[in-house]
């Protein structure tokens, strides 16, 4: 069995799965925002409707909160959700709520990494599309809709069909002017929005033992968009090392057979890619970063549980260092602890230097919610994870999805630019 | 949820691939809490313009008033895990959806609100947006009759299972979890 397999295996006491069967897993750790939160108590205020008695959680200890999509409140009914949340928390006796204004807090997928909330071998669900990234912590990581994450808080179990799994397996080194957010814009150019569609993507090889955990988070964040069920990386020593960091060495590794099975195995050489950016409105509608260096923008943005952890931000600076912006650019860290980190570095005196606006956690703009969303016909190039129309604001404006340093690169120059090219 | 039954309309033929869950609901209405009414929302930015209906915007064309199915293209329900883009189609009164292919989380979503999605070949598809005439859905015996001619389609037995008898999800599975996997295992096509 491979990774995916054998965790879903012991997640439902079975000794075998194969894809496609259907198997009941006991969910280690569950997590709800603002945006879901509240929909998966319009689920319990229907079934209390019904005579159900919902007076308790199955386990708070392992239920999780995140304020993230419409903080700081973006208006009176954002506001009151959070007090709902709050309230909920409150309730059922849930600890782990990760409060805007009151220390660590942050966009949900980006607290999974930073604060270890998800360990290698687990199981992991939550009420959010994206919950894919945290699959490169060696977890089972699966985004849910209301009803199911509804189901999982009460129960504490899900249904899953085993899923097939591809395997990219990326040979060699990035170079350093390529960053994982190509990769996978490369890759979901190659096999299309729905070319994951309920299949786990698994990605291996030399490239990725070479790779950061940050860097793998950004492929298993991309994965939804290739329409994956989930994205995993095995865990290596960076992993180890990564959660160490964080005060956490206690966990039981998952990892796959020697014999494991793949659907199909792709292969990349990580040393021939290049900068990639996503032309809107489709995350698969890729070029060459280079090909597109006369498109003008009017914003530059920073931010999301894709491109805006430390290693994202670190790379927007050795750009923007003794540089200024010539469109207008927001940079948001994904979370409280990278914000700090970036203060603490240095990266922040670059950033306001540079002329560039510096803002609170929020997936805000990125989904096109509030804190700076473009107006009609703007062209923005992000770091972010989608550019469906309207995603980031007026369903007539523009986004170019980009890494981190094309993002950089162009915020200096106002056009897309190949940070190879920048003078 | 009421039990599925029989359907025959005339379907609405959105013609668009990738259709995110954005489009079904946009963000501005993910606030609201109530699970109720968010028809009114449904491909707003498509429908209308400063709150008046867009004439050019197929949900807007009378033929297709009181249409009950919803003709898509690939990937459909893409993008967020939004529930309310299920409950803003099943509130405006489509109970079927066709398409070649679905988003996975949006696919599960429907079950857990009364609604059939139904993949179909490409050939199918095209048949259905070309047709003028009503379309009946038939989720016993997973057919399509279009001018006519059966179609047959494919779904996972307990899926039909738990439309057909009108089942909350909810409820079933914390009734008969065990014997759920067992059932599917027995039905496997």
């Amino acid at each position: 069995m491979n990774i995916t397999e054998k965790i879903l295996a012991r997640a439902s006491g079975k000794t075998q799965v194969s894809p496609g069967d259907v198997v009941f897993v006991n969910v280690d750790k569950v997590m709800v925002h603002d945006v879901s939160g509240p929909g998966v108590l319009a689920v319990f205020e229907k079934l209390r409707k019904k005579g159900m008695v919902i007076d308790k959680v199955w386990d708070p200890e392992r239920v999780w909160v995140a304020e993230d999509h419409f903080v700081p409140a973006a208006d009176k009914i954002s506001a009151q959700n959070v007090v709902l949340l709050t309230n909920f928390t409150k309730q059922f006796g849930i600890k782990r709520h990760f409060k805007y204004g009151m220390g660590q807090y942050g966009i949900c997928h980006t607290l999974s990494h930073e604060e270890a909330m998800v360990l290698p071998g687990e199981v992991y669900v939550g009420g959010d599309s994206h919950t894919n990234t945290t699959g490169a912590l060696g977890a089972f990581a699966a985004g849910l809709g209301h009803t199911d994450v509804a189901y999982v808080l009460l129960n504490g179990k899900i249904w899953f069909k085993v899923p097939e799994t591809l395997f990219f397996k990326i040979n060699g080194k990035l170079p350093d002017h390529v960053m994982a957010k190509d990769l996978i814009l490369k890759i979901i150019g190659d096999i299309g929005t729905d070319g994951a569609a309920y299949k786990t993507m698994q990605f291996g090889g030399t490239g990725i033992s070479e790779m950061s955990v940050e860097s793998r988070l950004t492929l298993t964040n991309m994965t939804t968009e290739a329409g994956a069920k989930s994205g995993i990386v095995e865990p290596d020593l960076k992993l180890r090392e990564y959660l160490a960091a964080r005060g956490v060495t206690k966990y039981d590794e998952v990892h796959g057979d020697t014999d494991a099975q793949y659907e199909k195995i792709y292969e990349y050489e990580g040393s021939e890619m290049e900068p990639i950016v996503a032309k809107p409105f489709s995350p698969e509608n890729t070029a060459v970063a280079r090909d597109l260096s006369s498109v003008e923008l009017d914003k530059a943005y920073i931010g999301s549980c894709t491109g805006a952890k430390l290693e994202d931000l670190q790379a927007v600076a050795k750009i923007l260092k003794g540089r200024t912006v010539k469109i207008r650019t927001e940079i948001l860290p994904a979370a409280m602890s990278i914000f700090r980190k970036a203060m603490d570095t240095g990266l922040l005196k670059i950033f306001m230097d540079a002329g560039v606006v510096v803002g609170p956690p929020t997936c805000g703009a990125c989904c096109g919610a509030h804190m700076g969303v473009l107006a009609k016909d703007e062209i923005c190039i992000s770091t972010t994870n989608r550019n469906f129309p309207g995603r980031m604001g007026h369903v007539e404006s523009q986004t170019y999805l980009a890494s981190p340093l094309v993002a950089a690169a162009s915020a200096v120059t106002g056009k897309i630019t190949d940070p190879r090219d920048l003078k | 949820m009421q039990p599925f039954q029989k359907i025959k309309s005339i379907a609405t033929p959105l013609d668009k691939v990738n259709v995110d869950t954005d489009q079904i609901v946009p963000k501005q209405f993910l606030k609201l809490i109530q699970r109720t009414g968010f028809g009114q929302y449904l491909f707003y930015d498509w429908r209308f313009e400063k709150g008046t209906p867009r004439k050019d915007f197929v949900l807007n064309d009378p033929a297709y008033k009181n249409s009950k199915i919803l003709l898509a293209r690939d990937n459909f329900g893409c993008g967020s895990s939004r529930e309310h883009a299920v409950w803003a189609l099943d509130d405006y009164g489509f109970k079927v959806i066709i398409s070649t292919s679905f988003a996975d989380i949006f696919y599960n979503n429907c079950f857990k609100n009364g609604i059939l999605p139904i993949q179909v070949s490409d050939e199918t598809l095209q048949k259905l947006f070309s047709t003028k005439s009503e379309i009946e859905v038939d989720l016993e015996n997973q057919s399509l009759m279009v001018d006519n001619v059966p179609i047959l389609f494919h779904i996972e037995p307990y899926r039909k299972k738990i439309l057909l008898e009108g089942l909350d999800d909810i409820a079933m599975t914390l009734l008969h979890e065990d014997k759920i996997a067992i059932y599917e295992k027995s039905h496997k096509i």
